[in-house]
């Protein structure tokens, strides 16, 4: 969807105007009280469910979306009930207005002149979107990571329009090792010789180089130490000895690690992972509040439903159990499930009984009343 | 805080007796609150308001189901997420006899709400001294399993009781006990299975 309007960006910069890529699922109902709107995080899109279909009606291979696990007909999120968006944000690289795409104001693509964008300038853009649907209230933001800080976001930027949050395994802010992790990915990418200071593509090249780096950093931290042990070990490739190379792809992680990686790198834009990762850093809504969340949260009015993964330890259940904290001490409704999974962060995308029961429950017993 | 348990809340008498020591509209924690029978029904026929505490997962469902709120984390950790007098009242029921640091949950009992209500099994029940006095442990309707195979780590009386109390400077408000569905106020550690005390912070 297009929209002429400025933005007002939290840098003080605007984009005079932009699109958005969104994707719906399921029924508006007649009095507009079943919208359901879907964050994503880093690297994911507005495809957040279904399967994609070629023209002959067959369905594409690997087009399943991100969390179809949690949403579509019958699911926790129940696409027979609820009237589900999911948008891409600004910045990213699957359709909403993003450095790969032409700057209006230039006619060039914008490449490193794409401003920066926060977790509060998204919503900003979330919520006219909403306005365009004509929905004024949102039955439920829900959103795992980063996505989790926009669902907690909207309830802070506009609490008004937002009955229900659904925030897994997030956080109120990153840690100094959090923002740590995303500096190194950003080194891997901007020290990329083909980098160009951002501008890569009026070059005509890609950094890959610095994207696979960034991209297997992710990935290990999005594990847990026993996921990885169970899975890799320290098994070498098939039918291969120690071979005393230093070069040489020896161990399955190695194997697994550079295949994520290029996998990654050839659908996911250098520009949108720098500018997605300094979202990430930047958020902190107690900031304004001298660190005090309990005060920043004192104007959300939503109910809420937190998740974490006790094997997280880049989002950690500690983390969100200073939400919890902050939103008892604001007499707010608030559930909290602490999942025993053993798949790190990676466990928000996966299919566990005990956390789908839970958001079913909670969907069925609150969103819906 | 184990699914099982809340059969010791049948017959729902106990529960009503329970629930009439919890004053109209108020804010209630719940530590130990299984399913979130207690809670469900002070918020509907009782007007309060608040939050369970549990650990086990399927309790923790059953809470969300029933649209109760629940906060899944581990008692013995602590209650540092709660505010100093911050509800108006904090249920124990059942839940002390499985904690490892029942003394600190007490005391933490007693900081977080403006007044604690504990329910245990009656370790002085009759029945229970008289299967000791035969040589063997109790196995009763309250205390329903064989000494090798029980979830409750820690047995004790209602006096053991008074006595914990008045070492942490707790001041017992109500105290009596419950057995088949009636209060009892004669003799209660003798004559009732389950002990109910109602106590607050005392002046130190």
């Amino acid at each position: 969807m297009h929209f002429a309007d400025r933005l007002p960006l939290q840098s003080g910069a605007s984009l005079s105007a932009y699109d958005l890529s969104y994707e719906t699922y399921g029924t508006l109902n007649f009095d507009k009280s079943n919208a359901v709107l879907i964050c994503h995080a880093l690297n994911a899109s507005h495809h957040v469910a279904g399967v994609y279909v070629d023209e002959a009606g067959k369905v594409i291979d690997k087009s399943e979306g991100w969390w179809g696990t949690m949403i579509g007909p019958g699911k926790p999120v129940d696409t027979d009930q609820f009237f589900v968006i999911g948008v891409n944000n600004l910045g990213s690289c699957f359709g909403s207005t993003g450095p790969m795409q032409i700057n209006p104001d230039t006619g060039e693509i914008y490449g490193a002149d794409f401003p920066v964008v926060t977790v509060q300038d998204w919503v900003n853009a979330q919520a006219r979107l909403m306005d365009a649907l004509g929905i004024q209230t949102l039955a439920a933001v829900m959103g795992g990571s980063l996505g989790g800080m926009q669902a907690l976001s909207w309830t802070l930027q506009y609490p008004e329009r937002v009955l229900h949050a659904i925030v897994v395994a997030s956080a109120p802010n990153l840690t100094a090792e959090n923002i740590a992790f995303n500096e190194v990915a950003r080194r891997a990418i901007v020290t990329d010789p083909d980098f160009n200071g951002g501008n890569y593509a009026r070059a005509g090249v890609l950094p890959k180089r610095g994207l696979r780096i960034a991209r297997m950093i992710g990935h290990i931290t999005y594990l847990s130490d026993d996921v990885m042990n169970e899975k890799f070990g320290r098994q070498l490739q098939p039918e291969q000895e120690i071979k005393y190379s230093t070069q040489d792809v020896e161990f399955q992680i190695e194997s697994y690690l550079r295949y994520q990686g290029d996998k990654f790198a050839e659908y996911f834009d250098a520009n949108t992972y720098l500018l997605i990762t300094r979202a990430l850093d930047y958020f902190d809504p107690a900031k304004s509040f001298d660190g005090d969340l309990s005060r920043a949260l004192a104007t959300a009015k939503a109910k809420f439903l937190l998740v974490s993964f006790t094997t997280d330890w880049r989002f950690s259940p500690a983390r969100s159990r200073e939400i919890v904290k902050a939103l008892l001490d604001n007499q707010r409704d608030v559930s909290y499930a602490e999942i025993d999974a053993p798949h790190g962060h990676d466990a928000f995308l996966l299919d566990d009984a005990r956390y789908m029961g839970v958001v079913r429950s909670y969907f069925q017993s609150k969103v819906l009343a | 805080m184990n699914p099982t348990l809340d059969m010791t809340l049948a017959p729902s008498a106990d529960l009503l007796s329970i629930a009439h020591l919890v004053p109209h509209g108020s804010r209630v924690l719940d530590l130990g609150c299984g399913t979130g029978e207690l809670l469900a029904h002070l918020i509907a026929e009782r007007g309060c308001s608040g939050y369970g505490v549990e650990i086990n997962d399927a309790n923790v469902q059953a809470c969300v189901a029933r649209g109760v709120n629940v906060i899944q984390i581990n008692l013995e950790e602590g209650l540092s997420m709660f505010g100093d007098g911050s509800f108006d009242v904090v249920l124990q029921i059942d839940t002390l006899q499985h904690l490892r640091n029942a003394e600190v949950t007490l005391v933490e009992t007693a900081r977080v709400g403006r007044i604690g209500i504990v329910v245990f099994p009656n370790f002085g029940h009759w029945p229970n001294r008289l299967a000791v006095l035969r040589g063997r442990m109790p196995v009763t309707k309250v205390l329903p399993y064989q000494w090798y195979d029980t979830p409750n780590i820690r047995v004790g009386t209602m006096q053991d009781f008074e006595a914990l109390a008045l070492q942490n400077q707790l001041q017992i408000l109500d105290q009596f006990g419950l057995q088949d569905g009636k209060e009892i106020r004669f003799w209660p550690n003798a004559l009732a299975g389950r002990a109910v005390f109602k106590f607050q912070r005392g002046l130190t």
